[in-house]
């Protein structure tokens, strides 16, 4: 950790994408987090998806709830709206605040603590609502503020760092996600930001519940041998299944790989998945398949990770709900409250 | 690409800008370091042992460091590096007894320098220190050559050259002033065990066109001008006076002349303003002291009434480039010019002259009138006799004078002791880490956006009423504080252990300069295009280190690295580590006798 402020120096070269903003400018303020934190490495890959979608930063809404991952939105958008709920309670806030302005881009940010333990059933009643939204679990596999205790998605039989043995089965939220009628889900690691930055843009730019879970070292207290979260074994048991590139707006097109080794998948704000398969008898859009798909590898302890499924054509809450294209919050008091001649019209439609 | 060695001594003293770019190596941003830390004294010895002058180098340097900056090229102005060197000299107090004292004992060898100027007395300082008998000859009546010549003292006051040749001379170095050298076969017959000439660039260039001879009464050569200024021969100049020339000497020429009686001085130069060779801060004060610079004119005639002057005329031109590039200055067709005058400078250049140098000396001289001299030796084509300064290759500056006689005096100490003066002495160095802490290092590492401080200058009327009041006031302690701490110490460096590194990118995001990168490794040419940041300036190295992990490697862009140590205090395993680097670059020693044997 630092107590300085990272430098306002930047490169000369540094780039400004189409809205003239750097990446610099997404950063927030200086991390307080412990040194090589998985954490910090997710906080940047949200920064660079951020630029390189345009994305105003003022248009966003990165809501969090309590732990080392949900400190995370102060690292990160420092120009954005944020809220930091109540330990688990993230998902209700982000609902109440996507169902009274749909036209924010809402950014859900949280750990497995916040989101395996306390705030599970949080978790799973915004995913099965389709609440339109990026949710990112920081996956460590401890509790890491309160000193290592194993958390929710701790693997049966990792050690803790004195060497004892979890004995728990694990939540898989990813499996859960799925199960729950998630319509984007993809698993990915913070050390490898080459698969994990293309995946945060395409749930941001996903219409529907878009789930990542983000397997995130903890430095401190969940990196040493007989971990399953740590650096190296994450690296050696890592079973991608594709490779995504997301392509916006102007972006070209070129599919120069053998045909079907690339699926293209149209996203309904216009973007485009295109997806490298880097293992041939995957396929993304099969619910059940990936599920299946999962829990045979889950067995013989591989981590399965890329764009596990997405469905392109994913409706989200506002749509099952035929709510008002306006956002609820820019709607005037004589629209909101049509007052009392039309109450006793609708209290008479009802007798 | 193949991993960095980092115990080549060139390869960190590189990443140090300033230092790599100084003739002499000055450690830059460690003087400077303890200049913000008040210890004035200290910074100046720092520089006395690398440049043999700092005050008069404070005040008058040609500043290869300063383009070099690493501040100039991710802010916008480079460190007044040169201005602080004169803090350290201004605040030093009374350092006399850190100086070395003259050798107790003589070695019995004589060397004799010619000319008193910055080569001859950094070759007088390093030898007499350690034994050698020096004397050291000028036919001026005070030693410093060009610096006391023809540095006008409203630039560079007499005390600080006093001072600065006066810890040189009490080494015991004899001098022999007003004495010209005529004959250096004379010389070495006089029993000297080596002859270093360092009598500079002497000889104004003459400006022969019409007129010259007829108005020779108010046609002044600009070098000789200025040394009689310096020694008080010459009080007085015209009301109108045209300086000729675009060269640092031009811009003392005018300066001194509007001090001297000159209401209108103007600078006329051939070719382009921004082609002058002056340097951009000696224009900007000429021109604040209401000179004009007048570019694009070629003197034709110079214009006289029965021999006195009246004015001179300019034929315009501009620049032409044909295809290679190269510039031609061709007439425009406009009407000649004529700016009447009182007194003509003429500052067009200046030539080595050795008419004391006979051919049978042994010294071999080039088809340009230049001595053939060793590069690195500084030796001639006669073993006993050594060059240094302009006398070697032509106008430089102090600081490359200085450069030269510190390696002719190791070239005369290796030769009066039998051995080959090719086989340079390697310099020495160190690399120490600078942790103190979690998160704290010996140096201020919190780097800011920062802008160039301005140097407080003599209010302007009072500046020219004198030919001696000095003009800069210099920092004053707070402002140097402010201006030092702009100096990002690029001597304390990167050090990356890949043994210890568990690839977990957090370097990576804080770097504020993008100069970290984990790939596949690739040939140099890749690598600088597929980093994080394009790193297109090969000046600077690619820091390469492999034996991770996975396999990749670890490339680091040393062009625009700030030296915040942020990749440091981030790292949770300790494999980057800030390392003060010292590079000490050999000169003439005795056996050292450490302090606690004392």
């Amino acid at each position: 950790m630092t107590f300085l402020p990272k430098p306002r120096l930047h490169h000369p070269d540094l780039a400004a994408n189409e809205l003239g903003f750097t990446r610099r400018d997404y950063e927030g303020s200086i991390s307080t987090l412990c040194a090589g934190c998985g954490h910090d490495s997710i906080s940047a890959a949200i920064i660079r998806a951020c630029y390189e979608l345009n994305l105003p930063p003022h248009r966003i809404a990165k809501l969090s709830g309590i732990g080392c991952s949900s400190k995370t939105p102060t690292y990160f958008l420092g120009n954005s709206h944020g809220f930091n709920s109540v330990h688990g309670r993230m998902p209700s806030v982000l609902t109440g605040a996507n169902l009274a302005n749909r036209d924010l881009i809402y950014l859900g940010v949280s750990g497995d603590g916040d989101s395996a333990s306390i705030g599970l059933g949080q978790f799973a009643h915004a995913i099965r609502r389709a609440v339109n939204m990026c949710y990112i679990v920081e996956n460590n596999g401890v509790y890491g503020l309160t000193k290592g205790q194993f958390s929710a998605t701790a693997d049966r039989g990792a050690t803790n760092k004195r060497g004892v043995a979890n004995q728990d089965q694990p939540i898989d939220l990813v499996s859960m996600a799925l199960q729950l009628g998630a319509t984007y889900v993809g698993r990915s690691f913070s050390g490898d930001k080459g698969q994990l930055v293309p995946l945060i843009k395409g749930a941001l730019s996903h219409r529907g519940a878009a789930f990542i879970d983000c397997i995130s070292p903890c430095i401190a207290f969940n990196n040493h041998q007989g971990s399953t979260k740590s650096f190296d074994y994450v690296r050696e048991h890592n079973e991608a299944m594709n490779a995504l590139d997301v392509l916006t707006g102007r972006d070209e097109i070129t599919l120069d790989q053998e045909p079907g080794t690339v699926e293209v998948v149209r996203q309904h704000d216009g973007s485009l998945l295109k997806l490298r398969k880097l293992d041939a008898a995957y396929d993304p859009t099969d619910r059940i398949g990936a599920m299946n798909f999962l829990q045979t590898h889950h067995a013989r302890g591989e981590i399965v990770t890329g764009l596990l499924y997405v469905d392109p054509d994913a409706e989200d809450m506002h749509g099952f709900h035929e709510t008002v294209d306006t956002p609820l919050n820019a709607l005037d008091d004589a629209v909101l409250c049509p007052g009392s001649a039309a109450l006793d019209k609708i209290n008479a439609s009802l007798r | 690409m193949k991993p960095t060695d980092i115990t080549d001594p060139a390869y960190f003293h590189k990443v140090v800008d300033c230092q790599w770019a100084c003739p002499a190596h000055t450690p830059v941003p460690e003087y400077i370091r303890l200049i913000a830390d008040g210890r004035y004294a200290d910074a100046y010895m720092i520089n006395w042992k690398s440049n043999v002058f700092p005050g008069i180098l404070g005040r008058t340097c040609d500043r290869p460091c300063e383009p070099a900056c690493r501040r100039g090229r991710v802010e916008e102005e480079a460190v007044a590096i040169c201005r602080l060197k004169r803090v350290a000299a201004d605040n030093k107090g009374d350092v006399t007894a850190r100086m070395p004292a003259p050798a107790a004992t003589r070695n019995g060898k004589r060397i004799a320098c010619v000319g008193a100027g910055p080569a001859s007395l950094t070759v007088a300082r390093d030898l007499a220190a350690v034994g050698y008998e020096v004397v050291v000859f000028d036919s001026a009546p005070a030693g410093g050559g060009f610096i006391r010549q023809q540095i006008p003292k409203f630039r560079l006051p007499e005390s600080v050259i006093d001072e600065e040749v006066g810890f040189i001379t009490a080494l015991g170095v004899e001098t022999r002033y007003n004495t010209t050298i005529t004959s250096l076969t004379a010389l070495l017959a006089e029993n000297y065990d080596a002859v270093f000439v360092g009598s500079g660039a002497p000889r104004g260039r003459d400006l022969h066109i019409p007129g010259r001879e007829e108005a020779a009464a108010n046609i002044h050569i600009g070098i000789d001008w200025l040394a009689s200024v310096s020694f008080g021969h010459i009080s007085r100049i015209g009301k109108r006076v045209i300086v000729l020339g675009g060269g640092n000497t031009a811009m003392d020429c005018c300066r001194s002349a509007r001090r001297l009686g000159g209401a209108e001085v103007k600078v006329v130069v051939r070719s382009g303003f921004e082609e002058m060779k002056a340097s951009p801060w000696e224009k900007e004060d000429a021109m604040n002291e209401d000179i004009p610079i007048l570019n694009y004119m070629v003197p034709k005639a110079f214009i006289h009434a029965n021999g006195t002057l009246t004015g001179m005329t300019f034929e315009h031109v501009k620049a032409e480039y044909d295809e290679k590039g190269r510039r031609r200055l061709v007439p425009t067709g406009e009407p000649d010019t004529l700016l009447p005058c009182d007194d003509v400078l003429v500052a067009v250049g200046q030539e080595n002259a050795f008419p004391w140098i006979e051919p049978e000396s042994g010294v071999e001289f080039d088809r340009w009138g230049m001595p053939v001299v060793n590069e690195t030796t500084f030796a001639s084509t006669n073993k006993r006799v050594f060059f240094g300064g302009d006398a070697a290759f032509g106008p430089k500056n102090i600081i490359w004078a200085v450069a030269h006689g510190h390696q002719a005096a190791i070239s005369i100490d290796l030769f009066c002791n039998g051995q080959d003066a090719d086989d340079r002495p390697p310099p020495a160095t160190t690399l120490v880490s600078q942790k103190m802490g979690i998160h704290e290092w010996s140096y201020d590492n919190d780097i800011a956006i920062d802008l160039r401080y301005k140097v407080p200058h003599r209010d302007k009327a009072a500046a020219l009423s004198s030919i001696t009041e000095e003009v800069e006031l210099g920092y004053d302690r707070a402002l140097a504080y402010k201006e030092a701490q702009r100096c990002l110490n690029c001597d304390v460096q990167t050090v990356f252990a890949p043994k210890l590194c568990i690839e977990c990118d957090a370097c990576v995001d804080i770097c504020p300069m993008d100069c970290i990168t984990f790939t596949d490794d690739g040939t140099e040419a890749e690598l600088r295009t597929h980093l994080n940041a394009p790193a297109p300036n090969t000046h600077q190295a690619i820091y390469i280190a492999d034996g991770l992990k996975t396999g990749r490697i670890m490339a680091k862009d040393e062009d625009v690295c700030l030296h915040c140590g942020l990749c440091a205090e981030r790292c949770p395993t300790g494999a980057w580590d800030m390392q003060r680097f010292r590079i000490d670059i050999a000169q003439v020693t005795t056996k050292q006798v450490h302090a606690c044997a004392r």
